[in-house]
């Protein structure tokens, strides 16, 4: 190309040019619309959701607790280690406004949700780009090196700013103080982008989505649980509830004792993971992870000759670290049971009618168990929805249409998906039972014994299985739509059985979650006709994917 | 069509008024393929032309909205399985498991389709030149394509199905797979062979069937189709070129003032390739370049820009442009 060629191009390129060169973003604006363009309804369902959330959360407040002995009644039940756990630092107990229950108790959950939102925003276009081979076509054009990761990290942020801002006007619109409002607000966004920082680094370190994936929402259970151990530990929080951005976000204070500092926190964590980001990807080349691969085996191992076997080898790594991740989380909160004894003993030596009122030991002890178990078990069930999801991975990748190809019936295919898919399911879910009583056991609690926690747990196993029929289901007739409506569904359930007797949710809204038929065990009673229900409906729906897998076309590669 | 006599074998693929529409698209409008026992049959058609989509109705992928397909005397889409214990897929763009090596893709591949000779597999590696203790996912789009070769060449069983199964391989072993695909042929099996170049078609095929629009447009041996591989010649003469055109296969001469002589173009069959050169070299060759047509100019010259009447079965204009 002649000189006169380029010339005309230097005198239009925009002023900050030349800096996008040196910190190699040119690019990111353009790479920032495409961003936005493909993931808009992404975003802006994450988006309405939250701020629905807020919106739903205060008006049911405000016209569920009117007033103050409801409030101060609300503040007892959450005044104990579980809903500690499930909550906040408690701060505020003592009044217990409105302002400061959705401080107490909506602030952890949201923030999941932008943790959420941002790490797979994140590495859904930065790690998994790259995975797939699109981003050396994107590389290969006039694309700075760092520009897509900013693109992806701008656009993230700029939801979360969005989601920030909107949940503030909500609350002050419900009539709550401005500055507190305007703080909470600032908090979800902050909590967002030191999320979105993370994801910048996590897709770095992993050179597959799903193992970047796993390494941001390991780092979300470990900011959890750091939270809710320090929380349980004092009253306001220990130094432990100080090393997570969850906790930074509720140390405000918010409608209590408002104290804006904790926010500097969160942006300084950012930078820091930010340039750690930067760093790394300076370091590496495209498409590469941090550990180099190693060459493999020739030969492929004897078992390795059956459609079960493929899947299990496929399958066989994420749920060891599911297994891994979850047993030491429900060990730990299996610990939290002996602050359940230690309120128990306090209560009885100073207001023994307070005990009877929440129904004495059996209740709390068993109450205890029955929400780590439904908190076990959705958890479980996402990962049950993700595992029959990778049948449609292997579909749309082409890797399905050269097995059957083989003489492998779609059958006998579909079979070994689904049922490696629910032995993982199964496995977790006795994990979760299993270690939250060994967490226990850990604390001197024997009683009740290992079979009650079990038992706990295979009431949902209907549940489970009605969950895993229904991805399949979908995935077998209508592909499109198997991804969305079953993480919809676990969503919905996930907010029923949070909020669901703070909120009172209309029992349409409830039944609509599986679980909701399912015996709370131990302090419900076991009753076989909602769980026979529950089993036929998912025996159904497991059916339905077959008929429906051996009838239809397969997509395209 | 071909040689065919009654009471010989089935023919291993036999497709007759086949249809196939997605929505409102329509793939294939009434596709005709025979491919007989122990033939190896090249299945032509620029892209989009409906190719791959016969392939994957005839590996039971796809449910076929009209018309008949036997495969190896059976129901593609009822009796899949069985008819898959005897043949063996590629694919054009092949997707391999990340996790899983190459070696260890070929044997997954192979066992699953039944008992498999260790030798076999080694020798595909060997001639292929493929390292099986690499990650699919560090593989490149060729290699990734080897392994799928690998694992079809080492079963034994009676039709392979390729579809434009070299595409991402280097001519050395594009040449590889020519070989395999001519021991095959001596061993008796059969194969269908599907690609948008003719002139990989036209080194091991016997038959040929070209299909655009989701139509079959001609189809017969190699040796009938003659007339579609002329080379076009294009050369500068001292002498007078106007003999040339009384040379047996030669097509649509055209001759112009040079300044080293006459200019003189024209399409001739291959076959009478060797008049042509005595012809012209009697008349002093100052340069002289010969090209082989390409599928894009045979479409266009035989067919024009819609399919019109061509080949031995008449064809209604199909496919707006």
């Amino acid at each position: 190309m002649s000189a006169t060629a380029t010339a005309p191009r230097r005198e239009v390129a925009r002023p900050d040019a030349a800096r996008d060169r040196v910190l190699h973003l040119t690019g990111t604006g353009p790479l920032l619309r495409f961003v936005l363009r493909r993931d808009r309804v992404r975003l802006g369902v994450w988006t309405g959701s939250v701020v629905g959330l807020h919106v739903y959360f205060v008006g049911a407040l405000s016209a569920l607790y009117t007033t103050a002995e409801e409030r101060q009644s609300r503040a007892a039940i959450m005044d104990t280690p579980v809903s500690t756990i499930m909550g906040g630092p408690g701060y505020g107990l003592d009044d217990y406004t409105i302002g400061a229950m959705l401080s107490n108790e909506l602030i952890g959950w949201v923030a999941i949700a932008m943790a959420l939102l941002n790490v797979l925003g994140v590495v859904r276009n930065t790690r998994a780009e790259e995975e797939s081979g699109r981003a050396d076509l994107v590389r290969a054009g006039v694309v700075g090196r760092h520009a897509p990761a900013a693109a992806a990290f701008t656009a993230v942020v700029l939801a979360d700013v969005v989601i920030g801002a909107g949940s503030a006007v909500v609350m002050i619109g419900g009539g709550l103080a401005v500055a507190d409002s305007l703080a909470v607000g600032a908090a979800t966004a902050l909590v967002g982008v030191v999320f979105a920082a993370v994801g910048v680094v996590v897709a770095q370190l992993s050179a597959t989505a799903r193992g970047a994936n796993g390494l941001g929402v390991a780092v979300l259970g470990a900011a959890y649980a750091a939270r809710a151990a320090g929380d349980v530990q004092r009253a306001h929080g220990s130094w432990l509830s100080w090393t997570s951005p969850i906790g930074w976000a509720q140390q405000l204070r918010a409608f209590v004792d408002l104290r804006w500092w904790p926010l500097g926190l969160h942006l300084a964590l950012a930078a820091v993971l930010l340039a750690v980001g930067v760093s790394l990807a300076s370091r590496r080349d495209v498409a590469a992870g941090l550990v180099a691969p190693r060459p493999g085996p020739a030969d492929a191992a004897p078992a390795l000759r059956s459609p079960a076997a493929l899947a299990w080898r496929q399958q066989r790594a994420t749920l060891g670290w599911w297994t891994l991740g979850l047993g030491l989380m429900w060990t730990a909160s299996g610990t939290y049971i002996s602050g359940v004894e230690d309120m128990l003993a306090e209560v009885s030596r100073t207001n023994p009618d307070l005990l009877l009122l929440f129904g004495g030991r059996d209740q709390l002890v068993g109450g205890f168990i029955a929400v780590m178990v439904l908190f076990g078990m959705l958890l479980a069930a996402g990962y049950g929805i993700a595992a029959v999801l990778r049948a449609r991975g292997e579909e749309s990748a082409g890797r399905l249409e050269p097995v059957l190809a083989l003489p492998v019936s779609r059958t006998r295919w579909l079979g070994a998906q689904l049922g490696v898919a629910a032995l993982g399911t199964l496995v977790l879910a006795l994990t979760t039972g299993a270690t939250v009583w060994l967490g226990a056991t850990l604390v001197g609690i024997t009683d009740p014994d290992l079979g009650t926690y079990l038992g706990a747990v295979l009431a949902y196993v209907p549940g489970l299985a009605a969950y895993l029929g229904l991805t399949a289901a979908l995935y077998a007739w209508a592909p499109r739509v198997a991804a969305p409506v079953p993480w919809a569904l676990l969503a919905l359930a996930f907010v029923v059985g949070v909020f669901g007797p703070l909120l009172d949710l209309p029992d349409a809204v409830a039944a609509v979650d599986p679980f909701h038929a399912v015996p709370r065990l131990p302090v419900e009673e076991a009753s076989a006709g909602p769980l026979l229900a529950l089993a036929a409906v998912g025996a159904a729906l497991w059916a339905l994917a077959f008929a429906g897998f051996r009838r239809r076309d397969l997509t395209g590669a | 069509m071909t040689t065919s006599t009654p009471g010989a074998p089935a023919p291993a693929i036999d497709i007759h008024g086949l249809r196939k529409s997605f929505g409102s698209v329509r793939a294939l409008d009434g596709l005709d393929l025979t491919v007989h026992a122990g033939e190896v049959a090249g299945f032509l058609g620029p892209n989009g032309a409906g190719k791959s989509t016969t392939i994957r109705v005839l590996l039971g992928l796809l449910r076929a909205d009209a018309g008949s397909v036997r495969l190896l005397g059976g129901d593609p889409w009822a009796d899949a399985v069985d008819l898959h214990r005897r043949l063996a897929y590629v694919p054009g763009d092949v997707s391999l498991w990340p996790n899983l090596t190459g070696g260890e893709a070929i044997d997954l591949l192979t066992r699953l389709r039944g008992p498999v000779d260790p030798r076999r597999k080694a020798e595909g590696l060997e001639r292929f030149d493929l390292d099986p203790t690499k990650k699919a996912r560090t593989l490149s789009k060729g290699n990734r394509q080897k392994v799928a070769l690998v694992a079809a060449f080492a079963s034994d069983v009676e039709l392979l199905v390729l579809d434009e199964p070299t595409s991402g391989l280097d001519p050395l072993m594009e040449a590889v797979f020519t070989e395999y695909l001519r021991d095959l042929k001596a061993e008796g099996r059969s194969a269908l062979l599907s690609s948008h170049i003719l002139h990989e078609v036209e080194k091991v095929c016997d038959t040929v069937t070209i299909i655009r629009a989701g139509r079959s447009v001609e189809s017969g041996t190699l040796a009938e189709l003659r007339h579609l591989t002329r080379s076009t010649v294009d050369a500068v003469v001292v002498g007078d070129p106007g003999g040339i055109a009384r040379v047996p296969g030669v097509h649509d001469v055209v001759a112009e003032p040079d300044r080293a002589g006459t200019r003189v173009r024209f399409d001739v069959d291959d076959d009478r390739m060797g008049a042509v050169l005595t012809a012209l070299g009697s008349l002093g060759v100052h340069r002289f370049t010969a090209t082989p047509p390409s599928l894009e100019e045979l479409f266009m010259r035989h067919y024009g820009d819609v399919p019109a009447e061509g080949g031995r079965r008449p064809v209604q204009a199909a496919g707006a442009r």
